[in-house]
């Protein structure tokens, strides 16, 4: 599939602010600047110099290197959510779409009602059995993840389960799998590709809202909504903290943003 | 080779059964080309689908037999069913829009038979496909093997389809509507691929249509069905010259014009 700039600007816009961040997360993971939980008295709220080039948070902390790290934390949930929820929803969209009948009615039945609770909610009691970290909030938004993708391929499959084309891969004697993985899901993928951007984009954002409210990634990870947190405490004193943490977490959806919709133009 | 006796279809996906087939009866012999003809909603597809075995076990009850070689396909097991599809029975579809996957190369999707029922390398399968391909009579087989669905005319697609049924060399092919989607030129054109296809490997054909003079061109016998029943039987030009049933009547008098001087 080959797409020049000019017919999907979107599309290019997004796979270049996703990749600078992914290059940065990366960067974030073997590298930063200071050792992003170093603290260092001397330097509590330190302004914007040639050394912190964001400054320092309340602990002295180099921000820029809390950024890269948490970009790092951010990035590994949301990837980790998204696999989750689309492995599972796309066997279970799959399975419940091609078969459909008595599976498939229970199955929609119980995605409705996990659909019907506020996210944020359900993250909160699982996190509340299993407790938080970097795994269980995976974990937990992945769960909550699964019956979106579920439905989105479900809903691929029944479209597709009575095409001739599938009738006549049946009268091959293809296997229902084979029916199923081979010959039908190739055909969802653009759906799928465009509803994963925007899936990323939810794990961010849950992720960084989780972390705000203090159940989500804890110390020593950093994250992204934790910082926000903190850095609320010194809006006044130090703006450059909340701006700086702000406007990663707001180019990363954005990013996102852009490669969803110029996906979708192509599903 | 296949009879159908007594087969009736009943669906049960509404509140009360509709029967949509009745009494179907049909005769197969080998290398033998066999026309349905009937209005739109006569039950023909549906007919073609029991014989095929694509019709689902759960939400249409049949009753009757579909013996393949003396094996009863609508009682066999689901294994014995799917050896004998695409190794014995084979459909090409009415639309060529649909009846190709939109995101597989044609050569992938033309050598799935081999690659389901026979151990051959991929090489190997290559090789056989882009010959198949040349039967067809597609020009530049090497290229269309690489190219996808919509890079392909109506007329081209529905040769891949012809090549993609036949590849396994089954003893039936069952063809619904294969040209009414196409012009008459390139309806003419696969026609006479059929024909031929028919003479060289010995392929019994159940050929589909609402076109009576594609049937009379292509087929020895003919059954005309009318509401979901079989209402007359018997050789084309029998059937044709001297029909018995007033609907036969009805249908063959529905001829356009031009059509009917070319036979005189
Ligand atoms: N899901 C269904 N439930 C009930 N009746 C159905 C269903 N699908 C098809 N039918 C009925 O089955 C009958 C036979 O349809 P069929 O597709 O075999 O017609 P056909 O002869 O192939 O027509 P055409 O020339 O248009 O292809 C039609 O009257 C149709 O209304
Ligand atoms: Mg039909």
């Amino acid at each position: 599939m080959k797409v020049r700039f000019k017919e999907n600007r979107r599309l290019y816009i997004g796979l270049i602010i996703t990749g600078l961040m992914l290059i940065l997360a990366i960067t974030g993971k073997f590298f930063t600047p200071y050792d992003p939980n170093a603290m260092d008295s001397a330097n509590k709220l330190a302004g914007i110099s040639a050394k912190h080039i964001m400054g320092c948070d309340n602990f002295g902390r180099d921000i820029f290197s809390r950024i890269l790290a948490g970009l790092d934390t951010t990035m590994v949930v949301a990837v980790g959510t998204v696999l989750i929820g689309v492995t599972f929803g796309t066997v279970i969209g799959a399975l419940t779409g091609y078969y459909g009948g008595r599976p498939d009615e229970i199955m929609m039945r119980f995605n409705d009602a996990v659909l019907a609770f506020p996210s944020l909610l359900l993250a909160l009691v699982i996190i509340s059995i299993m407790g938080s970290g970097k795994m269980n909030v995976t974990i937990a938004l992945g769960i909550l993840f699964i019956p979106g993708y579920a439905r989105i391929v479900r809903g691929e499959f029944l479209k597709c389960r009575n095409l001739d084309y599938v009738q006549s891969a049946r009268l091959m004697g293809a296997s229902y799998l084979r029916i199923m993985f081979v010959h039908i899901l190739p055909n969802t993928i653009p759906v799928l590709l465009s509803t994963v951007a925007i899936g990323f984009n939810n794990a961010v954002l849950a992720e960084a809202g989780m972390s705000f409210l203090g159940i989500g990634v804890q110390p020593p990870d950093s994250s992204l909504g934790r910082m926000l947190s903190e850095s609320q405490s010194y809006l006044f004193l130090r703006p450059g903290y909340a701006l700086c943490t702000g406007s990663v977490i707001a180019l990363l959806i954005f990013g996102f943003a852009m490669l969803n919709e110029g996906l979708e133009k192509h599903a | 080779m296949l009879d159908v006796i007594d087969l009736n279809i009943e669906f049960h996906d509404h509140i009360t059964p509709e029967t949509v087939v009745y009494d179907f009866d049909l005769h197969l012999d080998e290398g033998e080309i066999v026309g349905i003809v009937g209005e739109s909603g006569s039950g023909k597809s549906m007919s073609a689908l029991a014989i095929a075995g694509l019709l689902s076990r759960k939400k249409m009850k049949k009753r009757g037999q579909i013996l393949f070689d003396g094996v009863d396909l609508l009682t066999c097991s689901r294994d014995t069913l799917r050896k004998y599809q695409g190794n014995d029975i084979c459909m090409v579809f009415q639309e060529p829009m649909t009846s190709l996957n939109p995101v597989k190369r044609i050569g992938w999707q033309v050598g799935e038979s081999l690659r389901l029922h026979t151990e051959l390398s991929e090489d190997e399968i290559r090789n056989k496909v882009i010959k198949m391909l040349e039967d067809v009579e597609l020009q530049d087989p090497e290229s269309i093997y690489d190219k996808y669905p919509h890079e392909l005319s109506g007329g081209m697609r529905q040769r891949v389809m012809i090549a993609a049924a036949l590849i396994c060399n089954p003893k039936v092919l069952i063809a619904d509507e294969p040209t009414t989607a196409l012009d008459v030129t390139v309806q003419a054109q696969i026609i006479k691929l059929l024909k031929k296809i028919n003479k060289k490997t010995g392929t019994a054909i159940l050929f589909i249509s609402h076109d009576l003079s594609v049937v009379r061109k292509l087929c020895s016998r003919v059954l005309v069905m009318y509401k979901g029943r079989v209402v007359e039987t018997g050789e084309v030009n029998e059937v044709f010259d001297f029909p018995k049933e007033e609907y036969t009547k009805r249908l063959i008098a529905a001829i356009p014009r031009m059509e009917k001087l070319e036979y005189e």
